[in-house]
């Protein structure tokens, strides 16, 4: 995820932007990660482009479980190390749960994996007053199908940008 | 909204309240359901054709939809009933093996006030079944009418209170499962009547109906976050429970007397329940663990509550105190319990199993014991009592790409199951109390 070829990040890039009018995510429409300010040019490191893409704004969670392997915890390494450098941004983090589950419990569960993240950011250095999270349960999956290989991929934690100056 | 007349008019025979031998014991679970006629109503003003009609129609589809009765249709009927207050010609109903038979008769005056009137009788014994009884409201209530009508047939059989007056609130869901949009709905029990309390614009989950049915609690994402809001029916009014902005709070439920509700609500990562007072706003928190702890539902006395946490482990259900403290594990069946909620007879918890892949709809007794489970799908969850506690209402998904929602119920005996019809997608039921 970390190191993809620029035509594909610039597809990426394409796909991203013609999703980006799905509105503000702290508003109460949100599809998920995407948000109507410029997501910036994705070579430029600075970019929320880049964050998304080439940093990578997500990380994945194994059944019922809100502990960080340390895939995630690599990437959000990567993260915090961005947020470091680019301080103008606020974060949320919106945790995710796959379809096997009740309502409530998955409203929870996505509850535990976001402030997962936020803690690990928060022991890498952010500050604490930079991040908020926010739960979707099971009410927006990224992938519709009904078994693990889609199940793996909704069972996540996404690191939306927010970016104070704009 | 309605105003419902109702007025005993005549007792035609005494003897008829001690000698009712016309009985069906829902305990026993009924396999053979009990063979009725309902003959359409009497018309008894030229303008009331129609709603007689469609009247007499609701009430034989609220008593058959029950399970328990069994409608003889018209066409077998040999006899035919002339005028309300004309003798019954038994034979003609013995005929046909009609357990039961139901006349009544509809007037409208000129103001459109609808006037319904109905007798109940056993075929066998020849007698009337309790007395005659009256109904009257204006010209849109005659559904409500049909329904008090049916209510009234079920309870004088069954000895129970009927469930057919009342409400369901839900989650109507239209779109694909990665776009589904949701918005409160309200609708009869059978499903006629719906209507819109909410737009699609933002998230929203999990109604609960007041103890009186004139308020919705309910979470929406409205705001960016989960946030439990209360909504008067009447006005389709909204305002947030709790004004606290950037808090998750959701999984809200009324207190029996309705003067206080129960809330999840999220703090660092972590849920606990809590219970405010309504008149000021008062908040306690009830549990202290560092566990999952939502899904609360009163005891119908209010004194205790009844919730899943997987301070074990795993999802399971406990019982407390309504004001917090010690909690006793009440499942303890291979699987996971959520959402659990109290019957309207304080006797059993229905719950939502998760177990092998499967989903089920169950009962419990408050200690856990004669657990049974009276459904089984690709996701069942989330049971709702009917107000007599006699039907569950629940939502079914189905997988895959092309998934979708719906409502179901089933007795609590586990037969008679069936979907219930919405124009979209529904999910999340709340059934309302019986109305007045």
């Amino acid at each position: 995820m970390k190191k993809l070829k620029n035509a594909i990040l610039f597809t990426a890039l394409v796909m991203l932007t013609a999703c980006s009018n799905s509105g503000n995510p702290f508003g109460g429409n949100s599809n998920d990660t995407f948000f109507g300010n410029d997501l910036g040019d994705i070579s430029n490191p600075t970019s929320p482009a880049y964050f998304q893409q080439a940093i990578g704004d997500r990380v994945f969670f194994a059944i019922d479980q809100s502990n960080l392997s340390p895939e995630a915890m690599d990437l959000l390494s990567s993260q915090a190390t961005w947020l470091m450098t680019n301080g103008d941004y606020e974060i949320i983090v919106e945790g995710h749960a796959d379809e096997q589950g009740t309502r409530d419990y998955n409203v929870a569960l996505g509850a535990r994996r976001a402030n997962s993240v936020k803690e690990y950011l928060n022991s890498l250095g952010i500050a604490a007053s930079r991040i908020q999270t926010v739960s979707y349960g099971k009410e927006r999956p990224i992938e519709i199908c009904s078994n693990e290989s889609c199940y793996s991929v909704n069972r996540r934690a996404v690191t939306v940008l927010n970016n104070l100056g704009s | 909204m309605f105003r419902l007349v109702f007025a005993a008019f005549i007792i035609l025979n005494c003897g008829a309240l001690f000698a009712a031998p016309l009985r069906i014991e829902i305990t026993q679970g009924v396999i053979e359901p009990m063979p009725f006629a309902v003959p359409v109503f009497i018309a008894e003003t030229p303008n009331a054709v129609e709603v007689a009609r469609n009247l007499t129609n609701v009430v034989r589809n609220d008593l058959t939809g029950t399970g328990l009765f069994r409608e003889i249709p018209t066409s077998a009927h040999v006899g035919k009933i002339t005028g309300f207050s004309s003798p019954v010609q038994f034979s003609d109903w013995q005929v046909i093996n009609a357990d039961a038979l139901i006349t009544g008769s509809v007037s409208v005056n000129n103001g459109g006030k609808v006037t319904v009137m109905f007798r109940v009788y056993d075929v066998f014994s020849q007698q009337e079944l309790g007395s005659g009884l009256k109904f009257s409201g204006n010209a849109n209530s005659w559904r409500r009418i049909a329904h008090k009508v049916a209510d009234e047939v079920y309870s004088r059989i069954t000895g129970e209170t009927g469930y057919f007056d009342s409400r369901i609130v839900f989650v109507s869901e239209t779109g694909g499962k990665a776009q589904r949009r949701k918005r409160l709905a309200l609708m009869d029990y059978d499903g006629a009547n719906v209507k819109y309390l909410t737009d699609s614009n933002s998230i929203v989950m999990a109604p609960r109906f007041s103890p009186k049915g004139d308020k919705v609690l309910y979470t929406s994402y409205a705001s960016g976050f989960p946030q439990v809001q209360i909504l008067n029916v009447g006005n389709v009014r909204s305002r947030p429970l709790i004004n606290q902005a950037g808090t998750m709070t959701f999984a809200p439920r009324f207190s029996p007397n309705g003067n206080s509700v129960l809330y999840s609500l999220e703090n660092g990562g972590n849920v606990d329940i809590y219970r405010m007072q309504l008149s000021n706003g008062t908040v306690k928190r009830l549990t202290r663990s560092p566990a999952i702890e939502t899904a609360p539902s009163f005891s119908p006395d209010g004194k205790q509550i009844v919730f899943e946490s997987d301070r074990s482990g795993s999802q399971q259900l406990y019982i407390m105190s309504a004001n917090g403290g010690e909690a006793r594990r009440i499942s303890f069946g291979s699987g996971r319990y959520g959402t659990p909620v109290w019957s309207p007879r304080g006797d059993m918890i229905a719950f939502t199993k998760q177990s092998k892949g499967r989903f089920h709809i169950g009962v419990m007794r408050l200690d856990g014991s004669e657990e049974r489970l009276l459904t089984a799908s690709f996701l069942d969850e989330g049971p709702t009592w009917s107000p007599n506690g006699r039907v569950i209402v629940f939502s079914r998904s189905t997988q895959g790409r092309n998934g979708t929602s719906s409502l179901y119920s089933v007795d609590i005996s586990g037969r008679n199951l069936k979907p219930l019809i919405t124009p979209e997608g529904a999910s999340d039921p709340s059934w309302s109390p019986l109305a007045r």
